[in-house]
């Protein structure tokens, strides 16, 4: 009696699988490939630049090509160069790598980030001559993502003395271009405000 | 208050006033999808292509194999989708998964969990991404919230011989009528905002230091629209919504958090309406408001305070999160991810302040009932309000009733069985993997955090989350078998239980509110039912958790 029941519980669980398969099927060809096929259409003739990666070029201007183009506005890169602001500590593969985005994970009590802050805040303290105590947090730890496009006005305020003396630029107008590279809260309210590094540097680049 | 806890207030008003806006027609849409007799011109077409009948009541027993059915055929689908990447179109030249990692997405996607070993951008191709993973996150999603109608229906429904609706065109209408309209406006929203949608490769380009970066193609938009709305979570990339492509702005975020919180706290309003009584729907929707409007503040209030030897040395609780969200819209988004089922992330949750991550796995471990995953929520939720009533008709020697649905023993022992599913998952998933030595390797961070890593994994795969404390090594067999198992129980053993409840809920007759009867739509029993979430999981959970994130918050 039992085995017959399982028997055709199996049935019936098998003529239901297969009406799931056709579903699923369907399913597939109607999310899987006209819905995001749809969304592409849109973005691409609607918002190209948004959908493409929001790619600048060298002199900052927008583009969709990949050959012109020297980075996204999006993706934080790497900057080393004393005359460029620098991005935050990236600990995505060798550092802003975009096919190894992540954060560290390291935990709130871990010894070891506990270090790498503190090696990261003197360097940091050096480099911009100011006080160790003067350091924002964003200069010293690594974002989740490791491809943080923004610092903090704080962080970019410490590197506007550097910035000027390696470009022989006056102090003020390097503040007034990180004034007009700073964005505030998305309505007011929303999120923190930031500095764009990479297009703070090209319109830097492209003034000098 | 300082002005950063004012702008922190300000942004939790702002996503309040828009979900406030929506519930009621929003509520009432849904109510009607799964209510009405008729069927789009469309949809006809398509039940008799796939050669279904939408319009046979089922039993309980049936609803289930159908159900069943359609999930075994998706893991399999996928399963084999993800195995043979490599001969499919859009592969960017990605190898197939290996055996155990295919079994783990593949049930991963299937139970709407989406935890993920591997790494988006490194390993999964753009066919793969659409048309097996967000093909999952549409469906799944659909799934949970026709399970959660089916209960409700049960309560609403008289004396049926268990009969409570139509898998199929449940299914189907959650897709059509619901999922894929709202992800298509919110796939738009976000590529204004940012986030990209093209079906290029990842090629390479020279940045302005003259080093090689790739640039990153991909279906992002309308990936992560149904990743939130459907609290799926599975990033299209590593970094998942602290990825800047996939989440671009403050405004994006709020955009996401909404999309993760829209249909959870929308249900209890569809629940209202369809069990004849909107002020039932208040009474849940007031339960769920306030656990999380506590959990918000608790967590908010770690972040942006930043405790602990790390945060104290960089001066704020900034490591793993990005300078656009800031730690008042990472804890936003990390309450959001954890009360309901999504898991997806903005920040780093291994690198959350000891009670903010304490929090976020609190909220996973209450069983993602405020508000909870799709559906899901609202069936959770609804099983705790049975408990309630329960416990309460004990202490007045009355033989409990909810919704003029009287619960016996029969009711008690599935509902019992439900409440005690999951935790013993979370509970022998975690033992197992401290004392052996295939689990012990994958933990990165001695003491008590290394037991917060494991216990995190579990009640994430266990309750379908998907987030991780990513410290923990999950891509070797032993996390991805056992990951395995505990999702896919954790999915399916409760949505079995709760079919069969609302089975036995149909086939009564309702009885008449007398004055004896407790109401269930007052405060008093909203307080009672909040009392009982916390206490069935605190006298749970309360071992462990002494031993993990307490002793990291007090160290």
């Amino acid at each position: 009696m039992a085995s017959t029941t399982v028997a055709s519980d199996l049935a019936t669980l098998t003529r239901h699988s297969l009406a799931g398969l056709r579903m699923l099927l369907v399913f597939t060809l109607l999310l899987g490939l006209a819905y995001p096929l749809a969304a592409t259409a849109v973005g691409q003739v609607a918002f190209p630049w948004q959908a493409n990666g929001s790619l600048v070029r060298a002199d900052g201007s927008h583009t969709t090509d990949r050959s012109e183009a020297v980075g996204s506005a999006l993706v934080a890169q790497g900057f080393e160069g004393a005359q460029y602001f620098h991005p935050r500590p990236s600990v995505a593969g060798d550092g802003y790598d975009t096919l190894a985005s992540a954060g560290s994970n390291l935990g709130p009590l871990n010894p070891d980030l506990v270090a790498t802050i503190e090696e990261r805040k003197a360097a940091v303290a050096e480099l911009e001559g100011v006080d160790p105590a003067d350091v924002p947090a964003d200069a010293v730890t690594a974002s989740g993502s490791g491809l943080d496009p923004q610092i903090s006005p704080e962080y970019a305020a410490i590197q506007v003395a550097r910035v000027a003396r390696e470009r022989g630029l006056p102090v003020a107008e390097v503040k007034a271009l990180v004034a007009e590279h700073t964005a505030g809260r998305d309505l007011g309210v929303l999120g923190e405000p930031r500095v764009n590094v990479l297009e703070l540097n090209l319109a830097l680049d492209d003034a000098h | 208050m300082s002005s950063a806890v004012l702008v922190a207030v300000a942004q939790i008003a702002v996503l309040v006033a828009v979900l406030a806006a929506v519930h009621a027609p929003l509520g009432a849409y849904m109510a009607r999808v799964y209510s009405s007799p008729k069927h789009l011109r469309a949809e006809r077409l398509w039940y008799r292509v796939v050669r279904v009948d939408p319009d046979a009541e089922q039993r309980w027993t049936t609803y289930l194999m159908s159900l069943l059915g359609f999930a075994l055929v998706s893991v399999l689908f996928l399963y084999g989708m993800l195995r043979l990447q490599d001969h499919l179109p859009w592969s960017l030249g990605f190898t197939g998964f290996d055996p155990a990692g295919a079994w783990n997405t593949a049930v991963s996607f299937t139970t709407n969990t989406n935890w993920q070993w591997y790494s988006g951008e490194a390993a999964a191709g753009h066919l793969v991404q659409m048309a097996g993973l967000a093909v999952q996150n549409f469906v799944s999603a659909s799934v949970g919230m026709a399970v959660a109608i089916a209960l409700v229906r049960g309560f609403a429904r008289s004396g049926t011989d268990a009969r409570i609706g139509n898998f199929w065109s449940d299914l189907t209408r959650g897709v059509t009528r619901i999922l894929l309209p709202l992800s298509l406006v919110a796939a738009i929203l976000l590529m204004v905002g940012g986030v990209i949608q093209n079906l290029d490769p990842h090629t390479a380009i020279t940045t302005v230091e003259g080093a090689t970066q790739q640039s990153l193609g991909g279906p992002v938009a309308s990936q992560e629209a149904i990743k939130e709305l459907g609290t799926n979570g599975g990033g299209f990339f590593n970094a998942n919504s602290g990825h800047p492509l996939e989440n671009p702005t403050p405004f994006t975020n709020l955009v996401e958090i909404f999309l993760i919180l829209l249909i959870p706290f929308t249900l209890p309003r569809t629940f209202g309406i369809l069990v004849g009584d909107k002020r039932q729907g208040w009474a849940i929707l007031g339960v769920m408001a306030g656990l999380f409007a506590a959990s918000l503040a608790l967590t908010t209030w770690a972040e942006m305070a930043g405790p602990g030897a790390a945060p104290q040395a960089a001066g704020a609780a900034m490591e793993g999160k990005e300078t656009r969200f800031g730690p008042a819209g990472s804890a936003l988004f990390a309450v959001a991810t954890t009360a309901t089922s999504t898991g997806a992330v903005n920040a780093s949750h291994d690198s959350l302040t000891a009670p903010g991550g304490g929090l976020v796995l609190f909220n996973m471990l209450l069983g993602e009932i405020a508000p909870g995953g799709v559906g899901a929520g609202l069936y959770g939720m609804l099983v705790l309000a049975v408990v309630a009533v329960f416990i309460a008709g004990l202490m007045v020697g009355r033989t409990p009733e909810y919704l003029g649905k009287k619960i016996g023993r029969p009711e008690m022992t599935l509902v019992a069985l439900y409440v005690l599913t999951v935790p013993a998952l979370v509970l022998v998933g975690t033992a197992i993997a401290v004392v052996v030595e295939p689990g012990l390797v994958g933990i990165q961070e001695a003491g008590p955090h290394g037991l917060s890593e494991v216990l995190y994994a579990y009640a994430s795969a266990a309750n379908n989350n998907g987030s991780a404390f990513g410290g923990l090594t999950s891509g070797t067999p032993f996390y991805e078998v056992t990951q395995g198992i505990a999702m896919l129980a954790g999915r399916f053993v409760p949505i079995a239980l709760v079919l069969a409840l609302a089975g036995r809920l149909a086939s009564q007759t309702a009885v008449p509110a007398t004055s004896g009867t407790l109401p269930t739509h007052r405060p008093l029993f909203a307080g009672l039912l909040a009392t009982v979430a916390i206490i069935v999981v605190g006298l749970t959970f309360i071992p462990v958790l002494s031993l993990g994130p307490v002793v990291e918050s007090l160290s």
